[in-house]
């Protein structure tokens, strides 16, 4: 079991049940304020946060994208038009300048956590 | 600048201005073209392909007119006047020359037997001829074509193409005298017999008969026989057009065609012939290659060059009718002493014959019938010593497994441009990596086209070989997973990235490796892991729209739908105010369903009695069908019946690409059956089965696999064709792409689903009986399992609430998704090309 590294204190919101995750199966969230978040938990145990939003297309889908690895960078292809993001640091792989927000997320008991601020410009 | 004239805008004077602009950089000569015939040069050997989908476009050899070059089209020359060195055309033109190339090409033999010129008798030579051939054969049921050589039998195809009864009418004792021996032609009689061609040999032609309305209507046999023919083309060899020659005092030979030295020139110096109309040591040639030597001689020979043409090789390779056929150098077996080795086996549908030096140890020719694969090897090792035990090399395998290092550098590899292999060693040297550019910088292979195996087993020699790698997670091809899958037996990505692969894999092998576990028959393909591989529409078995939403299309098999189900799919539509179209593959699709809603949907479509139509897979979409004989006035067979058996027996089955088909119920093909990866169209004896046709990104016809099937022999063809395609194609490549990947291309994939070459047959039909008998409805499934439908919510922990970016405007009174918002978006990347 990890968690990322928390940037700063924040609070943390109920997503759902650990059961409810599947390895490189994503989920949608849908936060209190509205914002739509995609949830992963990859074959490593690993748990990410990152935009639902396509930022290329603007629909919802980033949860329901392919999870991978380049060089073994963690990795969500958009199911829209594929383009690959790290699941990491939400930065495009493909062209600069393109990123998903990312949020701090952790496993508290059973259930999964996701800190409710975006980190702002993630490394 | 001189002046040079040329007659004839054929293939060999086409050949001439191309060679000529090669080396005329100076351009030290004007070239002024007269052709006769109303459009600039084309491929007269692919001629045939324009039964068989090429336009007159497709077949066009280019346009030559520029600066230093002017082409006049649908303007005969009629007069040479080799005093003042000038030529006359029929509207009047007078074009001075220095030089006067007659490139008149040849005129097909028309025998003057009683009536040969009746309304339905025609020749075989020009676009005009085979327009005219297919406007006669309206109405038509017999076609006879008079004369069995090489290109009596491509006319025979065009006939049956256009969906007449062929006969072939051949006065030798067998067919393609000239370039076959009695064995071989004794094989191909039967070959050509099975596929519904009929043969007479040994049959004089005496007479054509009309019938009252004045067109023909049978043709008389020596004395009293006849036969029916509504249609009669002669193909009995050629003529050499040498009549201007002949009235100018240029001098021909005893049999025609105008006498030219080595140096091509006729018996006046400032004349020169090629091709067809030219006789070079007393003989004329009816071949390209020949004629195109001869072009590049004269080329040289007005820059100032010293080439000769010393004769030519006439060996050919016909593949027609399925059936290949080739002949090669002594192929007579002429020179004294010479030796022959035989394998005559007519179980197989295989002749094949060397002949070799009295000594045993040289090539000198040799016929090949049934299969020719070993031709590119063996045509360029005439000459040279045998590099194994003769026998061995008219085996099956034997030659076409040879490498290309077993020839010398001196051996032609391209017959058809005189291309040697020390040549295409060179231009591989300078970068040129692939068969596109070895063509493109040798005109290798740009021709007949047999040589191109032979091409790649010399770039293989020389160590060049394309990435196979699907992707960085597997050094493997598609097709290497496939067996690998196969033979271990693994079910899972998992267990394969870990035996074969590394990483995690990605958007490329996932999905590959998902499809092909669904092909080898994996269960559901959302069960377990596997619904983490699916790409974007599998993976909710629904197509992904802009906004993010679904559209949902249930299967209607064939387009046949009946008045209860259509209400079903109107009030599905209205209740949960989705999209409705009706798509190019004869079916509705519903546009517009969020994700959470696709179970509730389906679930109403289910219950009324419709199925998952796998818009969203890469698997068997649609076969479509035409009304044919259900309703038609013309259909002759039942095509909607055959059409529904199809996508019933192919639903679900997972493929490398989509597939489509459709199925016509007559030539009228209402259906588009050719465009399509199987198609099938009926004929009155049953049903030709055509495959590797395309829309998309590159439009391509399919092509005939078999003819004249019976419906159980179709869906045997089918079956095999289906699953070697599943087996051995890319990942996302088409059918088309596919065949054209295989090497012999259609020749080949005829040899392993109608021959059964490579002994899979049995196999590929028992893999597909174990999808038929597999095949569950998809949508079905998902809806009996609680784990599966739990994956349909819009968010985890909001499972009913609707994704609320998702909003539509009505257009046109329906539903459609709002523009989307302005989010700054960066510029989508172009997305993956389909091949
Ligand atoms: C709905 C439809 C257009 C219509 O309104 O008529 C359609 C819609 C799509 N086509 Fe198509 N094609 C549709 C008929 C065709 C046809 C015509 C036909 O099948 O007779 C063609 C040309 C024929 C062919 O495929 O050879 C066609 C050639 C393509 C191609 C190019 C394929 C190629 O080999 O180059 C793509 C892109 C691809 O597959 O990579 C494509 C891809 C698509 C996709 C799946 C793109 C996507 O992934 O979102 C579209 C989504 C369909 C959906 O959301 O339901 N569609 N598409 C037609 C559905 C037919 C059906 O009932 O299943
Ligand atoms: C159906 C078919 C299939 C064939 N298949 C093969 C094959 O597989 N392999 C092979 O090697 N060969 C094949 N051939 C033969 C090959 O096409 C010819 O050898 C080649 O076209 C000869 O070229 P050419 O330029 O000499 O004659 P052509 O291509 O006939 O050109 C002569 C041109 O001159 C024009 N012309 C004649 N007189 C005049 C005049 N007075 N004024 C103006 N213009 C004139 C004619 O209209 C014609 O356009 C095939 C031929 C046909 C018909
Ligand atoms: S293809 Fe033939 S049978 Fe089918 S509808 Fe058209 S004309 Fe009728
Ligand atoms: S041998 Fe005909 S193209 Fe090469």
């Amino acid at each position: 079991m990890s968690t990322t590294t928390q940037t700063r204190p924040t609070t943390w919101t109920d997503a759902c049940s650990i059961d409810r995750l599947h390895p490189e199966d994503g989920v949608a969230i849908l936060l209190p304020d509205g914002t739509q978040v995609a949830l992963f938990l990859t074959r490593d145990e690993h748990l990410y946060a990152v935009d639902n939003i396509d930022p290329y297309t603007g629909a919802a889908v980033i949860s329901r994208g392919i999870v991978g690895d380049r060089s073994g960078e963690p990795t969500i292809a958009s199911p829209m038009l594929k383009n690959v993001f790290s699941l990491r640091t939400g930065h495009s792989l493909d062209e600069d300048g393109v990123h998903l927000d990312t949020w701090p997320v952790r496993r508290d008991g059973a259930t999964v956590q996701i800190a409710t601020r975006a980190e702002e410009n993630t490394p | 600048m001189e002046e040079l004239v040329v007659i004839g805008n054929g293939m060999v004077g086409h050949r001439l201005i191309e060679a000529l602009h090669d080396r005329d950089s100076a351009h030290h000569w004007h070239i002024t073209v007269v052709g006769e015939e109303p459009r600039t040069a084309y491929d007269r050997v692919a001629l045939s392909s324009y039964f068989d989908g090429a336009s007159a476009q497709d077949l066009s050899l280019g346009d030559v007119s520029g600066p230093h070059v002017d082409v006049h089209v649908n303007e005969r020359a009629t007069a040479i006047d080799r005093a003042h060195r000038t030529v006359t055309t029929a509207t009047g033109r007078v074009l001075p020359y220095d030089r006067l190339v007659l490139a008149t090409g040849s005129t097909p033999f028309v025998p003057p037997i009683p009536g040969h010129d009746l309304p339905g008798c025609h020749v075989y030579r020009t676009i005009e001829d085979l327009d005219a051939i297919t406007a006669s054969a309206q109405g038509a049921r017999t076609g006879v074509v008079i004369g069995g050589g090489l290109l009596g039998l491509e006319a025979a195809n065009a006939l049956r193409l256009l969906g007449l009864q062929a006969h072939v009418v051949e006065l030798a004792p067998h067919l393609m005298p000239a370039q076959i021996d009695e064995g071989a032609g004794s094989l191909l009689r039967n070959l050509i017999t099975d596929l519904g061609v009929h043969v007479h040999t040994g049959s004089a032609s005496t007479a054509v008969q009309a019938a009252d309305h004045g067109r023909v209507s049978h043709l008389t046999l020596g004395q009293d026989t006849h036969l029916e023919a509504d249609l009669v083309v002669f193909s009995v060899g050629i003529r050499p057009r040498d009549d201007l020659a002949r009235t100018a005092g240029l001098e021909v030979g005893e049999r025609g065609g105008i006498v030219i030295d080595d140096t091509c020139t006729t018996s006046d110096a400032h004349i020169h012939a090629i091709g067809e109309a030219a006789n070079h040591r007393g003989t004329v040639y009816g071949l390209i290659a020949p004629g195109n030597a001869m072009a590049e001689v004269v080329a040289d020979q007005l820059v100032g060059g010293a080439a000769t043409f010393t004769g030519a090789d006439t060996s050919t390779k016909l593949k027609l009718l399925g059936v290949d056929v080739a002949s090669f150098g002594d192929a007579h077996g002429r020179t004294p002493g010479a030796l022959d080795v035989v394998v005559n086996d007519a179980a197989s549908g295989r002749y094949a014959k060397l002949v070799l030096s009295d000594d045993a140890t040289t090539l000198l020719g040799g016929i090949l019938v049934g299969d020719a694969t070993a031709y590119a090897t063996l045509r360029p090792l005439v000459g040279s010593p045998l590099p194994a035990d003769p026998l061995a090399l008219i085996t099956p395998e034997g030659a076409a497994g040879l490498g290309a290092d077993a020839l010398p550098d001196s051996a032609q590899i391209c017959s058809c441009n005189a291309v040697t292999k020390g040549e295409l060693t060179e231009a591989i040297d300078c970068g040129n990596h692939d068969v596109p550019a070895l063509k493109a910088c040798t005109k290798a292979g740009t021709s007949c086209g047999s040589c191109v195996p032979m091409l790649k087993k010399i770039l293989a020699q020389a160590g060049i070989e394309q990435s196979k790698a699907l992707c960085e997670h597997f050094p493997q091809s598609r097709a290497e997973l496939v067996e690998i899958i196969r033979a271990t037996g693994t079910t899972t990505f998992s267990a394969l990235i870990s035996a074969h692969g590394t990483g995690y894999g990605c958007d490329i092998c996932k999905p590959a490796v998902a499809s092909i576990l669904a092909s080898l028959g994996g269960g559901h393909i959302l069960e377990g892991e596997q619904a983490t591989l699916q790409d974007t529409n599998d993976r909710y078995l629904a197509n992904m729209q802009r906004n993010g939403t679904y559209s949902v299309v249930p299967r209607i098999p064939g387009g046949e739908v009946t008045p209860d189900k259509l209400i079903v799919i109107g009030e599905v539509a209205r209740d949960f105010n989705l999209y409705t179209k009706i798509t190019g593959g004869q079916r509705i699709d519903l546009f517009g369903a969020r994700l959470e809603q696709l179970p509730d949907i389906w679930k109403r479509l289910v219950d009324a009695g419709f199925e998952s139509g796998h818009a969203y897979g890469k698997s068997l979409r649609t076969v479509k069908s035409c009304v044919g004989t259900t309703w038609c006035r013309y259909g002759v067979q039942d095509s909607v019946g055959l059409a529904i058996r199809l996508e019933e027996r192919y639903r679900g089955l997972r493929s490398p690409h989509k597939l489509k088909s459709a199925v016509s119920g007559c030539a009228r093909e209402c259906a588009e059956a050719r465009g399509k990866d199987f198609g099938i169209i009926a004929t009155d004896q049953g049903w030709n089965l055509y495959v590797g046709g395309n829309g998309g990104f590159t439009p391509r016809h399919a092509e005939l696999l078999a003819g004249d099937l019976d419906e159980e022999t179709l869906i045997r063809y089918i079956d095999r064709f289906l699953m070697f395609y599943v087996r051995t194609a890319d990942r996302l490549q088409r059918t088309a792409p596919w065949i054209e990947s295989l090497d012999g291309g259609l020749d080949h994939l005829r040899e392993v689903i109608v021959h059964d070459s490579l002994g899979i047959a049995t196999e590929l039909e028992a893999a597909m009986e174990d999808h038929v008998a597999a095949y569950t409805d998809e949508w079905a499934a998902v809806l009996a399992d609680p784990d599966k439908l739990a994956r349909f919510v819009s968010f985890a922990n909001a499972p009913t609430t609707p994704d609320p970016t998702i909003s539509f405007t009505t257009t046109r009174d329906q539903p459609v998704p709002e523009a989307p918002l302005n989010l700054g978006m960066p510029t989508p990347r172009p997305q993956e090309a389909t091949r």
